[in-house]
């Protein structure tokens, strides 16, 4: 039992404070710009909702924010059962486990910009391994001309790029789940499709959780990789949220509408986080846990 | 378990899918920027270690490093340091708001970096923070702490109570049983935190760049600057992009058997 104690803020006191100066304050500007017109420095006019709604009938957005949730959909539709299949394929201890965890997790330290960059150069039709490759087989692919072979490249390049998140944590759910499990599975003489199901399934729901979470907040931010791979072109076929907000907020220097986008933005995946962490639950109780 | 005979060909399949962009850019990086843009080449056949030569010798390119390094050091420990308490109390007491609280930390891990540029440069702008490696391992704190407290509560809520209560019982004060005897206890933890704390802020870019000029300035940032009149350096690009892999595979590989652990624990 945890013990009754409200000294323990004092305790998440430091925790509160770094994150207000680095969240709240940064926060509370965004609302203050997104209800005026700020005209210069010393001149604001109070709008009330004006930007907001400029925001919501902006037809480019809609198609940012379409491209964005097809985007994030596929990512999660993909790495999440690919994430789980690897996982499975990991061997259980050795130092073959060791070298497969650390070769695995590779793609992940490599800085996001570095990753568009390899992927600029790797998906090139005349230099690069993967275009060459693709056109060889007698397939056209074009990722710097072709809407729909740039938009497949940047799925390609997350798949490549985060997948090794999910293998590790389905890796360590799976690592987690007691032998005894097992050996009453194969008394009974289940399937191994059955050891999955009723096993080994519900027992990840909570790394699985963790993984659909913080994949799908990660998707939807998605800013750097798009932009060094294509720059959000050819035409806008991959210009996603979060840089459609920085060609406005700092190219354009729309401040106010800008503002508006952020904050719709946050709570659009402040509700999806909220609606899949709600639906996960739910589907986790109906399993023999 | 699964049959060996389909699990090792499908793994090995996907390691080496996985590692062929990887093994792009090393290739790319001991290659001379003619062989780069002229042909298709598996392996340099001009071998040449000029690349590497320029990013050592050249401070511009070389002090990009040291500046990610610091910043990522400095958030590192911030974020971890703040963490700990914090973590240790929601794990070990109930108190007003303690769930609210923990779903709000979350939150912060929730907003993208782009919301926050503006604000940011202005903040950081205003109490004269801007171009520092405090301001950048500040504004990677947003992402960082929550995740921080996010694990460590799981390893924290591992280590059963009664240890707390004897440590007290034989006269050990809050802060003397926190470091001698309960952060030994959780110590592969704090590795797999601080791991991630790394990953997070060592690979992002967005902010970190809007933050910084010339002083503070992050390799990542660097290598975005690398289109000169003869057309870009491809080369030089791929090498700094190879060295960027190093310290955290470093890292990785001293904390490899708690990796795994770190998330299996944590609640949701």
């Amino acid at each position: 039992m945890k013990t009754q104690n409200n000294r323990a803020w004092f305790l998440i006191l430091p925790v509160i404070v770094a994150v207000a100066f680095s969240a709240i304050l940064p926060l509370m500007t965004i609302v203050n710009y997104s209800v005026q017109d700020i005209l210069s420095p010393t001149q604001k006019v109070f709008v009330g909702t004006e930007w907001f709604q400029t925001v919501m009938r902006d037809t480019e957005l809609h198609g940012a924010l379409y491209r964005q949730l097809l985007f994030s959909l596929s990512v999660l539709a993909i790495q999440i059962p690919l994430g789980i299949l690897i996982a499975l394929c990991m061997p259980a201890d050795g130092w073959r486990a060791s070298l497969a965890l650390v070769l695995i997790a590779l793609p992940l330290l490599i800085p996001w910009n570095v990753v568009g960059t390899i992927w600029q150069i790797f998906g090139r039709g005349d230099i690069g391994l993967l275009g060459y490759s693709i056109n060889a087989l007698g397939i056209g692919y074009n990722y710097t001309g072709d809407p729909f072979d740039a938009w497949a490249t940047v799925l390609v390049m997350d798949i490549w790029h985060w997948t090794p998140l999910v293998v590790l944590l389905c890796y360590a759910g799976l690592r987690a789940i007691p032998d005894a499990y097992y050996q009453a599975a194969r008394i009974d003489g289940a399937s191994r499709w059955a050891v999955f199901r009723f096993i080994q399934l519900p027992k990840l729901r909570n790394v699985l959780m963790i993984a659909v979470l913080l994949r799908f907040m990660d998707s939807f931010m998605i800013y750097t990789e798009p932009f060094v791979l294509t720059g959000g072109g050819p035409g806008n076929a991959t210009t996603f949220l979060s840089q459609y907000l920085t060609q406005k907020a700092v190219g354009q220097f729309d401040l106010g509408p800008a503002a508006a986008f952020s904050l719709i933005y946050f709570l659009i995946i402040l509700l999806f986080c909220f609606l899949l962490y709600n639906w996960m639950q739910r589907v986790g109780t109906g399993d023999s846990k | 378990m699964m049959n060996k005979r389909i699990t090792a060909p499908l793994l090995a399949l996907y390691l080496l899918l996985s590692l062929l962009p990887i093994y792009w850019m090393i290739n790319m990086s001991l290659k001379t920027n003619e062989e780069i843009v002229s042909t298709l080449s598996m392996w340099p056949h001009d071998l040449t270690l000029d690349n590497f030569r320029t990013i050592f010798t050249d401070p511009s390119w070389y002090s990009g490093y040291i500046n990610s390094i610091i910043y990522v050091g400095i958030n590192m420990v911030l974020s971890v340091g703040i963490a700990l308490p914090a973590a240790y109390a929601f794990s070990r007491y109930t108190f007003v708001g303690d769930k609210h609280l923990f779903f709000w930390l979350l939150t912060n891990r929730m907003t993208p970096p782009a919301v926050f540029l503006l604000p940011f440069f202005q903040l950081y702008s205003t109490v004269g923070l801007m171009d520092t490696h405090l301001a950048v391992a500040l504004a990677h704190m947003v992402f960082n702490v929550p995740l921080a407290v996010w694990i460590l509560e799981g390893f924290m809520s591992g280590v059963p109570k009664e240890i707390d209560e004897t440590a007290y019982i034989d006269g050990y004060s809050f802060p003397r049983f926190f470091i001698r005897i309960f952060l030994p206890m959780i110590k592969s933890g704090v590795g797999v935190t601080l791991f991630f704390c790394f990953m997070f802020s060592w690979v992002e870019l967005l902010l970190a760049r809007t933050l910084t000029s010339v002083n503070a300035k992050p390799i990542a940032a660097t290598m975005t600057r690398t289109v000169s009149a003869a057309g870009m350096d491809w080369g030089v690009l791929a090498a700094a992009g190879v060295l960027t892999i190093v310290p955290g595979a470093l890292v990785i590989w001293f904390v490899r058997h708690y990796i795994a652990k770190g998330f299996a624990m944590g609640r949701v």
